[in-house]
């Protein structure tokens, strides 16, 4: 069996094109994620703790910390699940986790396409419903 | 330039990626799945906020035990397989030769994580 070889090219010989721009944008902003899912979880522990969460809606809140994801939890007070702090967490997490995804559908969706002028299409596609979905997300977090 | 594949769908659709590509391809179903859900969620919580019936009945969905056991699989096999991913990636020359045991590690967390949260929301539903 052929063993996986590391390639350690460096950075300069390599050159930062757009694709390697991107491919780092994919890898930090999953790292911000799990930075946000962690908050969310020591959150959701020390909040939730006092009414035997479960680890169900202690991973709903951690993977979106917005008070609607615990309405139906039984908590005994929502006002500290709606704090500006939370809602700035939300905002973070549903920032990093649109433009990684929207990235993510594209790399995904040039595989099937291979004609450039299809691909134009596809993307401008993407970033248009990401345009408009972005600002409809924000408005829920901060409403609700 | 033209798509042109040198294989056909049945060939392709026999091919044994083990372990890499079964990964591989859960994290792009789980990522194009949790895409559409997050905009229909949206979506759907926008205009459930602005009195629609639809907003309602396509969040109704999603509260659904059932469906939040499916779709957590799918999240939670797409955020520890992006770990695996980043962790590999970010330090190739000393983990990169790891890369069957990284993904044997990370099925036995996935399955402890995603085990415990099943048994959660099905106790709750009892």
């Amino acid at each position: 069996m052929n063993q996986a070889k590391a390639r350690n090219l460096p950075l300069s010989k390599r050159g930062m094109s757009f694709e390697t721009v991107m491919w780092v944008f994919t890898r930090a902003t999953a790292l911000l994620m799990y930075g946000f899912i962690l908050v969310g979880i020591v959150g959701a522990l020390m909040m939730g703790a006092a009414n035997d969460m479960n680890f169900a809606d202690i991973l709903r809140w951690a993977l979106m910390p917005n008070v609607s994801h615990v309405e139906n939890t039984n908590l005994a007070d929502l006002a500290p699940w709606a704090t500006t702090f939370w809602k700035l967490v939300a905002m973070g997490l549903f920032v990093t986790a649109s433009s990684h995804g929207v990235h993510g559908v594209i790399v995904v969706l040039d595989d099937y396409f291979a004609k450039h002028s299809h691909r134009q299409i596809i993307r401008g596609i993407c970033v248009i419903i990401f345009l408009a979905v972005a600002p409809a997300g924000l408005y829920v977090i901060w409403t609700s | 330039m033209s798509l042109k594949r040198d294989v056909s769908l049945s060939t392709a659709l026999r091919y044994k990626g083990q372990g890499p590509f079964l990964t591989f391809i859960l994290h792009r179903i789980g990522g194009i799945g949790m895409a559409l859900f997050i905009t229909l969620h949206v979506l759907a919580s926008f205009v459930e906020g602005r009195g629609w019936k639809i907003g309602d009945v396509i969040n109704d969905i999603y509260i659904n035990p059932v469906f939040q056991i499916v779709l957590l699989f799918f999240v939670l096999f797409h955020v520890i397989n992006g770990l695996r991913i980043t962790m590999l990636d970010l330090f190739p020359t000393r983990l990169i030769q790891y890369h069957r045991q990284a993904i044997k590690l990370e099925w036995v967390v996935f399955i402890a994580i995603y085990g415990f949260a099943v048994i959660s929301i099905i106790g709750s539903m009892l």
